[in-house]
């Protein structure tokens, strides 16, 4: 089993995919190892949320995702 | 009544906003806004040229329950009678509805403010991804700074 991390918006792109799994367990440090340079840099940033198993993270940092777990990368939105 | 729903095909805001009235007899008012994707002709509207045609994305687990979780606050805050919030996602073109907030209420200051309320957070807080072709290829929107302030506005 594995971690699906999902990039959505301009990540999408900057990724190149929609996206990828990883082993678990993954938190924060192991997800910015596994996302490649950009997209950490883009994650340290404020304004990008992560969310995980459906529910946005307070605190990004303390990401704890497990076997099965889906982690969302959600950059700045732009709807209606 | 609370109708919200994600749509991926074209539609017609008077076909929804119509039985959505006729449900509520005994309402004072009603508000509803339409947004649509714009053309984007002329010289001030420089941002907006050339637009062909627009994509919307959005998050499953997440757009849909926070769009709930933001009606029910609409009907409370507002003493609404009913609240109709239908957002498109995928692609469009210039021309086509992507959203459609309708407010029924006994009076008509709760059905205006519900739908300037639901607006703001839609544009600013909602999870929804914009981008627009244009000639030379698909561009990502970031959020203007405005809608933050718009925002702003409804927080206590």
């Amino acid at each position: 089993m594995a971690v699906k991390i999902i990039f959505l918006g301009p990540l999408r792109d900057m990724a190149g995919m929609d996206s990828t799994q990883v082993e678990a367990p993954l938190d924060w440090a192991r997800l910015l190892k596994a996302v490649g340079e950009d997209i950490a840099a883009q994650l340290q940033e404020e304004r990008v949320n992560i969310a995980c198993g459906g529910r946005v993270l307070s605190d990004k940092t303390e990401l704890q995702a497990s076997d099965g777990d889906e982690v969302a990368l959600l950059p700045p939105v732009s709807g209606g | 009544m609370k109708d919200v729903r994600l749509l991926t095909e074209m539609f017609i805001p008077g076909a929804l906003v119509g039985p959505f009235t006729q449900a509520h007899p005994g309402l004072g008012g009603v508000c509803t806004f339409v947004g649509e994707v714009r053309g984007g002709e002329g010289q001030d509207a420089k941002d907006d040229w050339g637009v062909e045609a627009l994509e919307l994305s959005h998050y499953e687990p997440l757009t849909l329950p926070t769009m709930e979780t933001l009606a029910d606050s609409a009907i409370e805050r507002f003493d609404l009678m009913g609240l109709l919030m239908v957002h498109r996602v995928g692609k469009m073109r210039v021309g086509e509805p992507i959203v459609c907030v309708s407010a029924a209420a006994r009076h008509r200051r709760g059905a205006i403010d519900a739908v300037d309320f639901c607006m703001d957070h839609l544009k600013a807080a909602a999870w929804f991804w914009k981008r627009e072709k244009r000639a030379d290829g698909w561009h990502w929107i970031e959020p203007r700074s405005d809608d933050y302030a718009d925002l702003a506005r409804w927080s206590e």
